[in-house]
């Protein structure tokens, strides 16, 4: 049994922390009343600019394997962050500004960033003429898996917990972090106000337009390093097209399924992680199609913690009031 | 001093004329795209897309009955978007329906004469899509559990439940594809009509049209429906029974899906995959808010959306790229449509100080 822990564990971690990514990117966003459904697509956009941006600067040099650390992690990262961030204004823009309707504006959103990802992962090499075969990035990918030097020597505590690498820990700070400024602060203290109730939000004195762009754009750009963890760090590098598959969307599920709360995320991530994974380890012999059925485990949970909440009605177990709806001041 | 006012009502015509000029300056931005990345003239980009969407008769035909398809699906959620239900469990409806259509033709194929047979199946799909789609409706009418995120997850649960029965049925075994269903005998696929397969798909989407704005428009569930997404409280207060409202109207949508599933399934693949929804359920969104609800301007949204993916896809094939390049550009149309609906509805006006009294 604690073999089997040992080794179930850091693999569901690995699986959760894209999740994790998503979930505190769309609960920042929900926060502020913005139900943004594009973070699937925002999450390719993520990885895809990284890989954008690391397949380029590999490209520019003789020898990849010689790269320059800080620069072959901190390129993928600005490219992965600034991508994120334009899908995020692209989003506030139109329905913050614009007021569209945020669960159509979201839905286009996922088609074209998904069709960016998988267009820019299946056309790179012919766009920039390369003769590569395919997409590898292992230069880089070793850079974001680095593990601390002494891990390997501490035996099963080494195995689950410092077998991962920087951008893992990171989803973890960040969630931390999240959960802190939204209960904690002023700032977060506004911005729940911003979701639950804009107009009472706007007459406090609370600039509803600026909440809701950072929020939103925050919150892309952390859910955009979910797609960076999972290509350069789970995926060894290597881009291939719906390999994300619907991990965006279980970010989404686990939202609800947190209740709102990044730091019951962390858990709940690398819950959902293990369940996504079960079906793996779980003898089922030569039926494989039982283990189909595992892997609709996360969204059944889901659909029940939905339920329940809205059977108990507790206050503070609900979407933010306002969530998917415009705020026109004008309308009041 | 820049502030914005809601406009009185845009004479049709006019609103229909500035969504076609914004459809007009989005191509001409997807040629621009298409010209950076590829490397091609505009020019030629668009008559590879006519000639990818209208080269052949085949060509067209099957565009006709992509649009069908895809118009059958926004006509299913109509109603329920008109409630202001957001049934974004279009794909998994379809997908269920899909599944107790092939489940009848590989369970009761060699038992059932073939008329009866399509009968059955059809029964089930409807019964099916209803069913899964009722689910959401009943808690969101008895608790007000959030529809949006519940039809979502319905879809990922449809998914695996017809991955399951994939591999239960797969033909041969190993291979994880069930692959051409009653390949010889046939049984259970929809007729020919006037030796054109993609006719019988055209002629449902049309009937289909009219009878969804006639039962909309015309109708005293229509007028419910309205009056329940207007307001569930005046809805009350005329005595209309919301919850029944809500559970009828989604059973519909449901149940329309399902059609939609056993129309892929017996009509076109004759299979069943995870993936036979194609994103549909998701895109129909788009296609039904795009056109404002209305059936008739639907047939047009989303045939400008297939038109797209299937004028893209030729431009991938031809130039060796991947084939998500459609979704590239639906998604610049898609974001200039949905930028374009606040100019529609609300005028920005720009005030000097000393004139503010006026406005």
């Amino acid at each position: 049994m604690f073999d089997f822990l040992v080794s179930f564990i850091p693999r569901a971690v690995v699986q959760g922390i894209p999740l994790l990514y998503g979930s505190t990117g769309e609960i920042v966003t929900e926060k502020s009343g913005n139900l943004n459904l594009g973070i699937p697509g925002v999450m390719y956009v993520g990885g895809i600019c990284g890989v954008i941006g690391s397949f380029l600067y590999e490209r520019s040099l003789a020898d990849p394997s010689q790269m320059n650390a800080a620069l072959g992690i901190l390129i993928p990262l600005l490219c992965c962050l600034l991508g994120s961030l334009l899908m995020g204004l692209l989003y506030c823009f139109l329905t913050v500004t614009l007021r569209a309707n945020q669960n159509v504006t979201g839905l286009a959103m996922t088609t074209f960033g998904v069709g960016v990802g998988n267009f820019f992962g299946g056309s790179l090499i012919k766009l920039t003429g390369a003769d590569v075969p395919s997409i590898a990035l292992s230069a880089t990918s070793n850079l974001y898996r680095t593990r601390l030097p002494f891990a390997a020597g501490l035996g099963w505590f080494g195995q689950v917990f410092l077998s991962y690498g920087f951008l893992a820990y990171a989803a973890i700070i960040i969630a931390v972090l999240v959960s802190y400024v939204l209960n904690h602060t002023r700032m977060g203290l506004q911005l729940r106000a911003v979701g639950e109730d804009p107009a009472t939000a706007d007459a406090a004195g609370i600039n509803i337009t600026r909440y809701k762009f950072i929020a939103t754009c925050a919150g892309c750009m952390i859910a955009g390093l979910g797609g960076l963890y999972y290509v350069m760090d789970y995926a060894n590098g290597v881009w291939s097209n719906d390999a994300f598959g619907d991990r965006g969307w279980l970010a989404i599920a686990l939202v609800i399924f947190t209740i709102w709360r990044p730091n019951v995320s962390i858990g709940a991530s690398i819950l959902f992680g293990g369940l996504y994974i079960l079906y793996l380890f779980i003898p089922t012999g030569k039926d494989l199609a039982v283990k189909e059925l595992y892997k609709m485990l996360p969204y059944v949970v889901t659909i029940v913690v939905l339920v329940f909440s809205s059977l108990r009605n507790k206050r503070e177990n609900q979407p933010p009031e306002s969530l998917g709806l415009p705020y026109f001041r004008e309308e009041r | 001093m820049i502030h914005i006012v809601k406009r009185k009502e845009m004479p049709f015509a006019h609103a229909m004329a500035i969504r076609f000029g914004v459809i007009g300056l989005a191509l001409i931005v997807c040629g621009i795209v298409t010209m950076l990345t590829t490397g091609l003239s505009p020019i030629d980009v668009y008559g590879t897309m006519v000639s990818g969407a209208f080269g052949t008769m085949r060509k067209t035909w099957i565009l006709l009955q992509e649009t069908a398809i895809l118009l059958c699906v926004s006509l299913a959620l109509v109603p329920a978007f008109r409630m202001k239900f957001w049934n974004l469990g279009g794909e998994g409806q379809i997908l269920i329906g899909a599944f107790a259509a092939a489940a009848c033709m590989i369970t009761l194929g060699n038992s059932l004469p073939a008329p009866v047979l399509i009968l059955v199946m059809l029964a089930t799909s409807l019964l099916a899509g209803g069913v899964w789609a009722l689910i959401p409706a009943f808690f969101k009418a008895r608790w007000n559990t959030n529809e949006t995120l519940f039809t979502l997850m319905m879809n990922y649960v449809a998914t695996q439940l017809v991955a399951y029965f994939v591999i239960v049925w797969e033909v041969p075994k190993g291979s994880g594809n069930i692959g051409i269903i009653n390949q010889s005998s046939e049984a259970g696929w929809l007729p020919t009509l006037m030796h054109n397969k993609y006719l019988l798909i055209v002629l449902v989407a049309i009937a289909l049209t009219v009878a969804m704005y006639v039962y909309l428009n015309y109708g005293k569930q229509g007028y419910e429906i309205a009056v329940v997404g207007e307001s569930p409280n005046t809805a009350r207060y005329v005595g209309i029974k919301v919850n029944r409202v809500i559970m009828r109207t989604l059973v519909i949508s449901g149940a329309l899906c399902g059609l939609v599933g056993f129309l892929l399934v017996a009509g076109s693949a004759h299979t069943l995959t995870t993936s036979l929804a194609g994103g549909r359920g998701f895109t129909a969104v788009m296609v039904a808010w795009l056109a404002k609800f209305n059936p008739f301007i639907m047939v047009g949204s989303s045939m400008l959306l297939e038109f797209m993916s299937s004028g893209a896809g030729e431009i991938s094939t031809i130039y060796g790229l991947n084939h998500s390049f459609g979704d590239i550009l639906t998604g610049i149309i898609l974001f200039f449509i949905i930028g374009t609906e606040f100019f529609i509805t609300y005028k920005v006006v720009f005030s000097k100080k000393g004139a503010e009294q006026h406005v």
